[in-house]
């Protein structure tokens, strides 16, 4: 039988690996975006399950909403990405550094 | 009937939206010879939406009365002191951004647009009084503060700022959405006051608490309070002086605003909960903002070191938990405020005979020779943020401090004043480059009309005049901290 504590365990891992993946990533811009999305899910996850589990709406609610900001959260990235990019001519992590910092 | 009572408590957000798509269309069809005067129709629209919030402010509004939508929002005096500070910090940026944008032939339309749409996050999450109403209005904040901060596209630095904001920012968001979801989960409930009746009901469980602290780490962010700052030198470097003088006033209020009621309305009824982060958060932003701006040579890097250190003074009022900590730390907010608004607008004026920025220390030299009043200004912004008494900036510091000793916080106080002395350090070496240096004269650029009359109502506000309005001050922040500790 999968509990909560099933949900909430795997949720966490999916954190995790979200926060570890923008700080452990030396490469590219887009896999922060990646990981960015990863953490979002984890957050859905969680507020379904929990939805579940207290047989409430409001979390599956607030599931859908999460979901649309994030649609507007990646565009709002990419473009930002583009007008960098198209500056520097690079979207290398290592790169993004003319401000010391 | 609820529904119409509850729009007519929302008007100010409603004018805004309404206001900010009518004026999007405006933009889509005039292109960017309309920037100016969507500026000035925003400029217009935030007046008005500060007047419909004033009255909740002045009349102490409180109580079931002012919740809206079936308690998803609050209109009472607390969220309309915050949305004054807002609409004046958006404002101040909409009549410098203008002329700043020109030399760069950078004055688009949607400038205005992103200001108006970023100060109704603004306003949505200082009224919150739900999860999702203060996740919504947060995300629209940042998501236009993203883009006003990569406003410059030419700009290598603005493009760089925008990114390191965007994913930090988003970071920030997701921490804290986490501790929502957890929040939500171990209490049942999303609105403050289920969360609180929850909490209040007996031990915190282990899965609220780790809630607690996301959230509040995520708030941080937000805030740019230490060990969450880094980003902050960077953005307001990079980012263009006009959106760093909107960054450092109309988000920093919103968001410290809404640290207030997360952590005294929902976390209210478990105040050691959250109370040694705060305290924790407060006394690192303040050593690290102090030290950090040693040896900084860009006046907006030092200007956004100077924001973390002085938003470690606010958090000892919010540290404090009392009402009357809430009440200083509103006061602080409110002289910090504007002066934000006197140093950046001094900043803006500081330009070169081609009309370009000049933004490095060095450059100031002397400038007490050839721009009298606009060395005068920026010293006493540089005397009033580091707290020396006849500037009203001592006021905010002396109102915290003293809230802290009532609240048997004794040693952060005391850490707090030495910690002010040490920061004295670097505000000071700024006046001696200014009046004790040889002449640089670097600075020759002409300066409109605009920027000295807010220039000189701004300082006039931090001078020692502003004592006269302490009385005024203290009675509004009474009443906005009163709202916010009235718990039905």
């Amino acid at each position: 039988m999968i509990g909560i504590e099933h949900y909430v365990v795997v949720s966490s891992i999916l954190f995790v690996l979200g926060v570890l993946g923008i700080f452990l990533n030396r490469k590219n811009v887009i896999i922060i975006l990646m990981a960015i999305e990863l953490i979002l899910l984890s957050v859905n996850l969680n507020l379904v399950a929990f939805s579940a589990y207290l047989h409430d709406l409001v979390g599956q609610i607030f599931a859908m909403f999460v979901l649309t900001v994030a649609a507007g959260e990646a565009a709002i990235g990419l473009a930002i990405l583009v007008i960098y990019f198209r500056g520097r001519g690079t979207i290398a992590v290592d790169d993004v550094n003319r401000m010391k910092g | 009937m609820e529904l119409v009572r509850s729009l007519h408590l929302v008007a100010a957000e409603e004018l805004l939206s309404v206001a900010g798509l009518i004026l999007l269309l405006v933009a889509a069809w005039g292109g960017d010879k309309a920037a100016r005067a969507i500026s000035i129709a925003s400029v217009g629209v935030l007046t008005v939406c500060a007047l419909l919030a004033a009255p909740a402010l002045c009349s102490g509004a409180t109580g079931p009365d002012t919740l809206a939508f079936g308690g998803q929002y609050k209109a009472d005096a607390f969220s309309a002191f915050a949305k004054l500070l807002i609409y004046a910090g958006a404002a101040v940026t909409l009549i410098v951004a203008p002329a700043f944008f020109d030399r760069f032939k950078a004055m688009r339309a949607e400038f205005p647009l992103l200001v108006l749409f970023a100060s109704l996050g603004m306003g949505m999450m200082v009224s919150a009084s739900d999860l999702l109403t203060l996740y919504l209005g947060l995300e629209l904040n940042s998501l236009a503060s993203y883009v006003l901060a990569a406003f410059l596209r030419s700009d290598d630095r603005s493009a760089e700022s925008g990114l390191k904001y965007f994913v930090l920012g988003s970071l920030a968001s997701g921490i804290l959405l986490y501790g929502v979801s957890l929040t939500y989960g171990f209490t049942g409930h999303t609105s403050f006051a289920g969360i609180r009746a929850a909490l209040g009901a007996g031990p915190m469980s282990v899965g609220a608490t780790f809630g607690v602290v996301f959230i509040l780490a995520g708030l941080a962010f937000k805030i740019s309070a230490a060990p969450f700052h880094m980003w902050t030198p960077d953005v307001y470097e990079g980012a263009p002086t006009p959106v760093t003088t909107f960054f450092a006033t109309a988000p920093k209020a919103a968001a410290l605003a809404l640290l207030m009621r997360i952590s005294l309305e929902a976390f209210g009824a478990q105040p050691q909960a959250w109370q040694q982060i705060v305290i924790f958060a407060s006394l690192l932003s303040i050593v690290i903002g102090a030290l950090g701006a040693i040896g900084q040579d860009n006046i907006k890097r030092l200007m956004a070191y100077s924001s973390i250190n002085n938003v470690g003074f606010m958090l000892i009022g919010l540290a404090c938990a009392t009402q009357n900590g809430a009440a200083a730390m509103l006061i602080y907010l409110a002289i910090y405020v504007a002066m934000s608004v006197a140093g950046f607008v001094a900043i803006l004026m500081l330009r070169d005979e081609n009309g370009d920025p000049v933004e490095s220390i060095a450059d100031l030299g002397g400038l007490s020779k050839t721009r009298p009043g606009l060395a005068a200004a920026l010293a006493a912004v540089m005397f009033s943020l580091a707290g020396i008494p006849p500037l009203f900036g001592f006021w905010g510091k002396f109102v915290v401090f003293q809230a802290a000793v009532q609240a048997n916080l004794v040693a952060l106080a005391a850490i707090g004043i030495a910690a002010s002395v040490i920061g004295a350090f670097y505000y000071l070496k700024v006046v001696k480059v200014m009046y004790f240096d040889e002449a640089v004269d670097k600075v020759r650029g002409k300066s409109d009309a605009a920027h000295v009359v807010l220039l000189a109502v701004a300082s006039l506000f931090i001078s020692p005049l502003g004592y006269l309005l302490t009385n005024w001050l203290h009675a509004l922040a009474g009443n906005a901290a009163a709202a916010l500790f009235h718990v039905a």
